[in-house]
């Protein structure tokens, strides 16, 4: 890495991965090894991937740093850059700078049962942290997973959904929005804050990771809150519009706290501290 | 401006309408513009020569529009603004009412716009003797010291946009250079972007632009970025004719006749 | 510390001017075009603009510029290539004729782009400058900066800061970094070491107007109030305030390409405009100006201090002086102070 502080690392796309309609998952090589060598991040963290001509758009890092030689990130055709990202194919050479922002502190979860809670497209931001928990499963007790969406199609991971299905030390609650079920789908039916509050975790020595659509976050921070939560073991992550990623452009400047700086990744109850700019 | 200033209590007292934009006195000697919403604050209210601001601005403003109806303090470009401005379906008789300013200085209320059209179309729209004389010596200039003169005065631009936000005909809620799939205007400053969005500008304020002066007046480094826009008025009228604003819509650039003449496509 | 003092006479100004022009410097000085003053490369002497309080935009610019290349790339037949701006061979700039309170505005700046992550792109510009600051004389009443902490007559930021003594009088010089000593011996005969007077009563009078600490205790508690919509309801919403302002440094990053090469540029932006915040969605956290206000407030008196331990505001008024609609910064910060919550 150079000192401009601009200069993205070179990434080749390894493999894309189609998961739902307007969703894609890019497989992501260091296009120079050393580069590879010397790259390090943590679950929680963000980059800013570019298209060269076109511009750079901001996403977690979707794997663990526990699985090396690799990065990978999940995106949904929305803008400009998006949907620049969406027609580049296998072997396209982007940019991506990071790693930005700080993590989820996995460390201080050990011991813990931990209760993972998303929405939609918002599974890519947990599924990093996941991923770290369940390689090193054996460092927490319960993990259970709820993730649901507006219809079947909408899903994403399927593939990764069907393993933690099958694995009996993960508990996997997925739903789908009333109506947006299939004929043959075995889920759960309904919106995922009503699905917590029926599969009614316990609160007891238990983390919780919120990530999802704002009207799904409304709705479900209230109902952990009854099953006893408090605004120290919610966790989330919260995606704002962000340009430099490290703290100077001012995009993502909400209250005192800079979204790319000392979040993405915020609890509760620092969330609450915070005005509602975002 | 005693009499502003009593029709403005009577508005608000009654709630005939919920706010009256007009003048009042600024920093050192500027004046700027005041939204009264109650009666007392109605004292503030000025009107001198210093009061060039172009009022209609605001009246496509969102925060102010949902105050409910408007009654604006208008001189005679503002009066034109508006009309233009109904005329593209902005603003109408439901929601804002015309306290009128001569250009004696008189107050004069209208009933409707229809009112208001009628007292504008009284008058010609006349570039000044300063200006015309600039036109005609940028006219008289050759291609080359054309294109020289506007690079000097574009380049120090840091496209900040006063210009658009003072200009009453800038209303659209994502302006061509925010719209980002395709990038038409580029973002940053330099002279030829510089040059693009004040062209892109001038062109789509042909046939909508009454000359009032705004987009200069803001600009804070007083680039004359009015003279594009004066010379877009004098070249329109020699293509099709001198426009009024006019509530019956028919835009200069948007309506056909069958004697339009050609011959700018050579 | 003793300041090293000199007395410069009033015609070896031009002289000084000369003898650095002659030596390949290059000079950004005041510069007179519609009225308004702005920092331009000065060829010579004569085209200097003198007699203004403040300049009408600030000297920013050389070290943090209004567009700026931070990358090329081409994609040819070997492939991406991508190459970082080149920071070796960056011009040696001496800025003349800043006040006070836009040399410490250079420091404020530097807060913002060096906390945390170190960006070279700035520090390497800001590293080429020699600031000779001039010292305030005459204020008017858009001046603040006795009210965040400088004063017309404040060395902070400045290499050399030179005050006249009296309207038709002599400089003093006062030469406060080895920057300052460089410019002084490319001509040493010009700063006289002579008895000189203490500066002081040469100075502008420029009363303090708020308190800023109580300013900043009392936006703690002020988010919510209805102040912020009054104040802004004239507000249009342009970049103006945040242009000529000697510490904004929101900025974009953009893409300009022509085919299959380009350049990734850095570009001023404000927090002002309706879309800084907005998201591809459609959602946008501020969505009425008066939160955009707020923030600009809140920005410089409040999370600024917090975070970065600097003010974002030195006092020098152009945002006041600038607006279009008279969003006069002192007169708002005032009615702040005033409101009773």
């Amino acid at each position: 890495m150079t000192d401009n502080l601009y200069m993205p690392y070179l990434m080749r796309i390894e493999r894309i991965t189609y998961e739902a309609p307007g969703v894609k998952t890019f497989m992501l090589k260091f296009v120079d090894e050393a580069d590879q060598d010397r790259f390090s991040y943590k679950a929680g963290q963000f980059g800013e991937y570019s298209v060269y001509g076109v511009g750079e758009s901001t996403f977690c890092i979707a794997s663990s740093p526990t699985r090396k030689g690799y990065i990978e990130c999940t995106f949904r055709q929305t803008g400009k850059v998006t949907n620049a990202l969406s027609g580049c194919e296998e072997g396209s050479v982007i940019g991506f700078r990071g790693p930005y922002g700080n993590i989820f502190p996995i460390d201080e979860w050990k011991g813990k049962n931990l209760l993972f809670i998303a929405g939609g497209i918002a599974l890519p931001p947990m599924r990093c942290v996941i991923w770290n928990a369940l390689d090193l499963r054996e460092n927490f007790k319960d993990v259970t997973i709820i993730y649901g969406a507006r219809t079947v199609k909408d899903l994403v991971y399927k593939d990764e959904l069907k393993d933690w299905e099958l694995r009996k030390d993960v508990n996997l609650v997925t739903t789908v929005d009333p109506g947006g079920e299939s004929p043959d789908w075995k889920g759960e039916i309904g919106f995922v804050p009503t699905i917590v509050e029926k599969v009614a975790p316990s609160s007891k020595d238990t983390i919780a990771i919120v990530c999802g659509p704002p009207v799904m976050i409304k709705y479900t921070f209230p109902v952990l809150a009854k099953l006893g939560f408090t605004d120290e073991s919610i966790y989330t992550t919260l995606e704002n519009r962000m340009k430099c990623g490290f703290g100077k452009c001012g995009r993502c400047n909400v209250g005192k706290v800079y979204v790319c700086k000392d979040g993405p990744v915020f609890t509760l109850a620092q969330l609450k501290t915070l005005p509602d700019e975002y | 401006m005693v009499d502003l200033i009593k029709r403005t209590k009577e508005l608000l007292e009654t709630s005939e309408v919920k706010v009256v934009i007009g003048y009042e006195q600024g920093s050192g000697n500027k004046t700027r513009a005041l939204f009264v919403e109650k009666p007392e604050d109605a004292d503030k209210l000025i009107f001198d020569s210093r009061c060039v601001q172009n009022l209609a601005a605001y009246v496509t403003k969102k925060e102010i529009k949902e105050k409910g109806k408007m009654a604006i303090t208008a001189t005679l470009p503002v009066m034109r603004s508006i009309i233009q401005l109904a005329s593209e379906f902005q603003v109408n008789d439901s929601n804002l009412l015309v306290l009128g300013i001569t250009p004696e200085s008189k107050m004069i209320e209208f009933k409707n716009l229809v009112e208001v059209e009628a007292f504008v179309h009284q008058f010609q729209i006349e570039i000044d003797d300063r200006n015309k004389e600039m036109l005609d010596r940028l006219e008289k200039m050759t291609k080359a010291e054309r294109w020289k003169f506007w690079i000097d005065e574009l380049t120090p631009c840091f496209k900040c946009y006063a210009c658009r936000a003072a200009c009453p005909m800038c209303y659209c809620s994502r302006c061509t250079v925010d719209v980002n799939q395709p990038q038409w205007i580029p973002v940053s400053s330099d002279e030829l972007g510089n040059l693009e969005w004040h062209i892109m500008r001038a062109i789509h304020l042909t046939g909508r632009c009454i000359d009032c002066d705004a987009c200069y007046n803001a600009c804070p480094l007083a680039i004359p970025i009015n003279l594009l826009t004066k010379k877009m008025l004098v070249d329109a009228k020699e293509h099709f004719g001198g426009y009024q604003p006019s509530l019956k819509g028919d835009h200069l650039m948007s309506t056909y006749k069958p004697d339009d003449k050609e011959n700018f496509i050579q | 510390m003793n300041i090293d003092k000199r007395l410069v006479r009033k015609d070896s100004l031009e002289k000084l001017f000369d003898i650095l022009k002659r030596n390949s410097k290059t000079i950004y000085a005041p510069f007179s075009k519609n009225g308004k003053t702005t920092f331009r490369n000065a060829e010579s002497f004569a085209t200097i603009s003198t007699g203004y309080i403040q300049t009408t935009e600030s000297s920013k610019d050389v070290a943090f510029p209004r567009t700026e290349k931070i990358l090329d790339f081409s994609n040819n037949k070997d492939g991406m290539s991508v190459k970082g701006t080149d920071l070796s061979n960056l011009p040696e700039v001496i800025l003349w004729g800043v006040r006070p309170c836009d040399a410490a505005g250079i420091g404020e700046l530097g807060s913002i782009f060096n906390w945390d992550y170190k960006d070279e792109i700035f520090n390497n510009r800001a590293s080429k400058v020699t600031v000779l600051g001039f010292s305030c004389n005459k204020s008017d009443e858009f001046c603040f900066c006795t009210s965040v902490g400088g004063n017309p007559g404040n060395t902070v930021g400045s290499d050399i800061l030179f005050t006249r003594l009296g309207e038709e009088g002599d400089y003093l010089a006062e030469i406060l970094t080895q920057k300052g000593m460089d410019v002084v011996s490319e001509a040493p005969d010009l700063f006289e070491k002579a008895e000189t007077p203490l500066k002081d009563k040469f100075l502008a009078e420029v009363p303090v107007r708020f308190n800023h600490e109580q300013i900043r205790e009392k936006l703690d508690k002020f988010f919510e109030s209805e102040e912020w919509n009054k104040q802004s309801l004239r507000c249009l919403g342009c970049g103006a305030c945040a242009y000529v302002c000697p510490t904004c440094a929101c900025f974009d990053i953009q893409d300009e390409a022509h085919g299959k090469k380009g350049s990734r540029v850095r570009c001023w932006d404000s927090c002002g405009f309706s879309h800084f915040t907005l998201h591809t969605s459609g959602h946008n956290p501020r969505e009425v100006q008066s939160a955009r206000w707020r923030q600009r407030i809140m920005h410089k008196f409040s999370y600024m201090p917090e975070r970065l331990a600097v003010y974002g505001c030195t006092g020098c008024g152009r945002c006041s002086r600038a607006c279009p609609v008279d969003m006069n910064i002192l007169e708002h910060l005032i009615s702040i102070q005033e409101v009773t919550i």
